[in-house]
């Protein structure tokens, strides 16, 4: 009765979260937080010529969240930034609308199934707006100094 | 466990009770609701329904101003919840009673009228590490407001407050004690009594927060000596958007008036007013009339069915089902205080609580997960959140054998 929403891949990433490590030279870093649930997130990113080259994860989170940060990451390696932008948006649609699943969205399919438990979209979100923020936003980009 | 279920059944008929509310009756996913988030708000019995129902229906008008019939029948039905809850209160009078939205705008009002005319800079203010939100930034706001100082009683490990760290706390410049009757993360139940006795030996007042204490036991607020106490409705099997602020009349008599507006008032030139007496002074504007009335109808039913038999039967539900979790291995509970109400709130590791939350859901079971609007107590306890199954005295004990047969299904999926 759970399968629509606790795919046997979100539970596996959940159980063993896929790059869920400090990253020492990254050269992106920013904290995510849900205030509402507290879950917390650090999202550590390297980019080169604007290519992401790795993407790692810490942090505390449910099941979703969790399986959602280990997805991404995944996903991100050898993403330009467009691309990850782009990305972003095909996986906010797949959660919020009912537009039929893209075939693009890869593994990250297996989120479908949170359109239907609107109180979980910001789980499975909180990863991905924490990449928004750090694509998008001067402060998150590490000084070296 | 069946001898359990025999005894706790036969003291109580909880399966009649069951039939005054109407919501209990549905399935949720296909499975018969279970709802153990009563501290959240608390269903309704038919009579509220009823009579919010019969007011739209029947006596609908605006009160205290018409001389038409209907507006005399609507502030009749309006003003005798106050008489009502004089009773329920143990209330010295009527004029004590002020209707607000919630407990919220009760504390909200008290910091605002009251504090802001007597705090002054320097002066402190005391509440404890169990609030809730509405029990904290008020008193945050008036003390930046007034430059004066927020101090907390802070609370050991089961989740009791530490009466001797309280003592050392109070001098001569605290004015205000603010503490929770009960408490909604915990269930814990403060020595109120004595919280009270001891600010007024400092010199200072006490306001408490019975939000969670009301729908549970009997509250004496002339016996507990507090200076205002405040509660919500909707956690009495009442609407929401109604509640009672009590606070002593010399008090309210000397308190400017909290917002202003028709009703409030006796006289008034483009110049100036004067004010209404208590308790028309602090309830500027239309009221919740319909509010007002079901929270009369919510106070006759738990009067009927009888707070000392409820207060037995929930312990009872509270103990068997605290034995229930605690033979979940990994299962631990947060709040374990020596008096408690009907709140278990627990945690099991590595596994989030809106997980917990989504299956028990999908298995007709509504609990409440997150930090219950009180972070500082996730914060001392060192969690981000609990589970919190929250109990009525129209759960059962096959609801909690229910509770313990979902838990277990979350742990074989995610441990």
């Amino acid at each position: 009765m759970f399968d629509d929403l606790y795919q046997e891949i979100i539970i596996d990433h959940s159980k063993r979260p896929r790059n869920c490590r400090a990253m020492g030279d990254a050269n992106y870093r920013v904290d995510g937080h849900n205030p509402l649930c507290g879950d917390k997130l650090r999202l550590y990113l390297k980019l080169e010529d604007e290519r992401i080259t790795d993407a790692s994860f810490e942090g505390s989170g449910c099941a979703i969240s969790t399986a959602a940060a280990s997805l991404m990451t995944e996903n991100l390696k050898g993403k330009t930034r467009e691309e990850a932008l782009r990305l972003l948006d095909t996986f906010h649609e797949l959660l919020t609308t009912d537009t039929p699943v893209r075939r693009d969205l890869g593994k990250l399919v297996v989120f479908c199934g949170v359109r239907d438990y609107p109180a979980r979209v910001k789980c499975a979100t909180l990863a991905w707006h924490t990449l928004k923020s750090a694509l998008l936003n001067a402060d998150a980009l590490v000084t070296t100094e | 466990m069946t001898a359990a279920n025999s005894s706790v059944a036969t003291k109580f008929d909880v399966m009649e009770i069951r039939q005054d509310f109407p919501v209990l009756t549905q399935t949720i996913h296909g499975r018969p609701l279970v709802y153990l988030d009563s501290a959240a708000t608390a269903q309704k019995p038919y009579t509220v329904i009823d009579a919010l129902r019969r007011f739209h229906e029947v006596d609908c008008a605006n009160i205290h101003r018409g001389v038409h019939e209907l507006s005399q029948r609507s502030t009749a039905a309006y003003e005798v919840t106050r008489t009502k809850a004089m009773r329920y209160l143990n209330a010295p009078s009527e004029e004590a009673l002020i209707f607000v939205r919630g407990t919220t705008e009760g504390i909200n009002l008290v910091a605002s009228s009251w504090g802001r005319k007597s705090i002054k800079p320097g002066d402190e203010i005391i509440i404890s590490a169990m609030e809730h939100h509405s029990n904290i930034v008020p008193w945050q706001m008036l003390c930046e407001e007034k430059d004066a100082t927020l101090r907390f009683i802070p609370m050991d490990d089961r989740g009791d407050l530490i009466l001797e760290e309280y003592e050392k706390l109070l001098n001569p410049r605290t004015r205000m004690v603010a503490v929770s009757h009960v408490s909604n993360a915990l269930g814990t139940i403060n020595p109120v009594k004595q919280i009270v006795e001891m600010a007024h030996r400092a010199g200072a007042l006490a306001l408490v927060d019975g939000a969670q204490a009301v729908p549970h036991m009997q509250v004496d607020v002339q016996a507990l000596d507090a200076d205002f106490y405040a509660f919500s409705g909707h956690k009495i099997f009442g609407p929401t958007g109604i509640g009672i602020l009590y606070g002593k009349s010399k008090l309210l008599n000397a308190m400017p008036p909290y917002q202003g507006g028709g009703d409030m008032i006796l006289t008034v030139t483009l110049e100036k007013s004067t004010y209404n007496d208590l308790p028309y002074k602090f309830e500027a504007g239309t009221p919740n009339i319909a509010g007002g009335i079901g929270l009369g109808a919510a106070f006759d039913y738990v009067s009927n069915v009888g707070l000392e038999a409820i207060a037995a039967y929930e312990h009872q539900l509270l103990v068997y089902g605290t034995e229930l979790l605690r033979q979940i291995p990994g299962l631990r509970m947060i709040g374990t205080a020596r008096e408690k109400a009907s709140v278990l709130s627990f945690v099991m590791e590595d596994i989030h609580p809106h997980d917990i939350g989504t299956v028990l859901d999908r298995l007709g079971i509504a609990v409440r997960t997150g930090h219950h609007c009180a972070q500082p107590v996730m914060d001392r306890f060192r969690i981000p959140a609990t589970t919190r199954a929250s109990l009525a005295f129209y759960n059962t004990p096959a609801e909690l054998d229910q509770l313990a047969a979902g838990l277990k299904k979350v742990k074989e999926m995610f441990a």
